[in-house]
């Protein structure tokens, strides 16, 4: 039983399609990767999933049950959660506090459990040191783990990442790649957007390609790679045949 | 991960502690003032009380919920004709009739909210004063209440209060007291609880607040609901004091809603204490300028620019960006073990405070 099913989700924005007849499923405890170029719907995609946007036709599966006509707040309540390509933070709010946001109304925690589920994230995500600091006066990469550690303290069971590993050094990137598989150890589903794609490629176990809203190509992250489809659509490379 | 039982999660500071203290101290003080303080004065601070409620009240709207309403003025002349109404026509004895009414706000506002959460922004608050200005028009075609020139509370119900006119007076000044403090509880209590987090969280960032599982429109609409009922047990208290209630005085845009406006804004929006010091500056400012007729309108604007322009966060906004205090313990600060050393922390030195941090 997948844990995550499309079924031929659309949706446009005038002239502009963002989904075309979108579908597939994800298993529990996968991993899934998804690239594509700037615009082909990646995020968008992201949108129909957590609810935020809806689909003009189609339907989202989550553990067997149709949530097509929830509401974002009750998709996130019952186990998806996300982080933000360009951050979102409670800016007024200390980071701690912003975690507590997602273990409180997400992960309905309280009290003690609360406060140990945000620790617990912080320590996870590296920004136990930063806990007292409002989330505004964060640097860029400070953010990005803000984002993760959020996602991460709604306790989700299907985490969406959206190109969280964009503009980190190599050495950040080696240990958000280490976070990330720590989470996926610990049972929680991933899918995840990156255009970084050794980082991708070092979590996944299954790569979609996404242009124009459509799947163009699913599968094993290697074969994928090095398909023609991807390298000419993806890439922007001419492959003689 | 081994690192994080260690640490503690503070609710109250040194700071937020005195604070209490030297509020409960300032309360016992203000609760004997009627054996201390005059007819005059006492009559003065009851109104500072009740402003200061109301400023609370729009405060958590405003300046927490997002929620920029300009017609308060409908709960406060809801408030003042339900309570010569239930006095008058029922009989229901004045102290009783207050909470009674905060009771019939809560429920003419689920309606109302209903109707309003349709608009937003700008639109929003033009169409709250819409609704103010629909409640004043039904208050002048009550004529049993005076219709548009109003009426005045009858004998027999001010007496009821209580018989001596030094007893009515005291228990009216307690009951502005008692509100006052019962809203900066309520406020108080609301913001420190999960419904609060998700207030401010929405305050800062409706995307990632809704992505975390806050229901925006519920968390709004309660508080939407929760002020106007206590917004109309202010407006009862408001009319038990002046005896006398008419369309205009009640429902004035200018008086219970501009004037609150003034006190948040000056005072600090989004913060507890703004609306307190705002109210203790605009008392401090209509009591020593009054005699000045129109000049002290034109002061009064004045004032207000300068504060947008020099610290449009408000006093204690400003206050607080130097200080990082936080009087009412509304944050929770993450404590580091007292055994760990700074090398352990990288530095605690290099933490920037939350407060110094806000921009």
């Amino acid at each position: 039983m997948p844990l995550l099913e499309l079924k031929n989700l659309t949706k446009s924005y005038g002239a502009i399609t963002v989904a075309d007849d979108l579908s597939y499923e994800v298993a529990e405890g996968d991993a899934l990767g998804v690239i594509g170029p700037n615009g082909a719907g990646k995020t968008s995609m992201f949108n129909l999933i957590t609810g935020t946007v809806a689909a003009a036709s189609g339907d989202v599966y989550f553990k067997d049950q149709c949530i097509t006509g929830m509401s974002a707040p009750a998709r996130c309540r019952a186990g998806i959660s996300r982080s933000f390509q360009v951050p979102q933070p409670f800016g007024a709010m200390s980071v701690f506090e912003n975690v507590l946001v997602a273990a409180t109304q997400g992960a309905g925690e309280s009290g003690q459990a609360a406060d140990d589920l945000c620790l617990d994230v912080l320590d996870r995500t590296g920004l136990l040191k930063r806990a007292n600091v409002a989330a505004g006066g964060l640097t860029l990469l400070e953010r990005k783990r803000l984002e993760l550690a959020r996602a991460l303290g709604a306790r989700p069971s299907l985490l969406l990442l959206d190109e969280i590993a964009g503009g980190l050094t190599e050495q950040e990137c080696r240990s958000l790649i280490e976070t990330i598989n720590d989470v996926r150890a610990s049972g929680v589903t991933i899918i995840w957007i990156e255009h970084v794609v050794h980082a991708l490629l070092a979590v996944v176990d299954r790569l979609i390609v996404i242009d124009f809203g459509k799947k163009i190509a699913e599968g094993e992250p290697q074969t994928i790679m090095e398909s023609k489809a991807v390298q000419e659509i993806y890439l922007g490379i001419e492959v003689d045949a | 991960m081994s690192a994080a039982p260690k640490h503690t999660v503070a609710r109250f500071s040194p700071a937020s502690r005195a604070a209490f203290v030297i509020a409960l101290l300032l309360l016992i003080g203000l609760a004997l003032a009627p054996w201390w303080a005059g007819r005059a004065d006492m009559r003065l601070m009851s109104e500072l009380f009740l402003y200061l409620a109301l400023a609370c009240l729009w405060n958590l709207l405003a300046g927490y919920a997002g929620l920029v309403s300009v017609g308060q003025q409908a709960f406060v002349g809801f408030g003042g004709y339900c309570l010569f109404a239930a006095t008058i026509f029922l009989g229901v004895p004045p102290l009783l009739a207050v909470p009674a009414v905060g009771v019939a706000g809560v429920l003419i506002a689920i309606p109302v909210a209903f109707l309003i959460f349709r608009l937003r922004g700008a639109y929003f608050a033009i169409g709250t004063w819409v609704i103010a200005e629909v409640f004043r028009l039904t208050a002048a075609q009550v004529s049993a209440l005076g219709g548009g020139s109003g009426t005045s509370l009858p004998v027999t119900v001010v007496k009821s209060i209580a018989a001596s006119r030094s007893m009515r007076e005291a228990a009216t000044y307690w009951m502005a007291l008692g509100i006052a403090v019962a809203v900066l509880v309520v406020v108080c209590l609301l913001l420190r609880s999960r419904r609060g987090l998700a207030l401010t969280a929405i305050r800062d960032n409706e995307l990632a607040s809704q992505s975390l599982g806050i229901d925006i429109w519920r968390a709004k609409f309660f508080v939407y609901v929760i002020t106007a009922g206590l917004t109309a047990a202010v407006g009862a208290l408001i009319f038990l004091q002046k005896l006398r209630i008419s369309p205009d005085a009640a429902f004035s845009v200018n008086d219970w809603t501009a004037f609150v406006i003034f006190i948040v804004v000056i005072g600090g929006i989004g913060t507890i204490e703004g609306p307190i010091i705002g109210t203790i500056v605009f008392f401090l400012l209509r009591e020593t300028l009054a005699d000045l007729g129109s000049l002290y309108l034109m002061i009064l604007g004045f004032v207000a620019i300068i504060i947008m322009l020099r610290a449009p966060k408000g006093i204690w906004g400003y206050v607080r960006e130097r200080t990082g205090l936080d009087l009412f313990a509304l944050s929770r600060r993450v404590v580091l073990p007292s055994n760990m050393g700074p090398t352990d922390t990288n530095g605690p030195s290099k933490e920037t405070d939350r407060g110094s941090q806000t921009t």
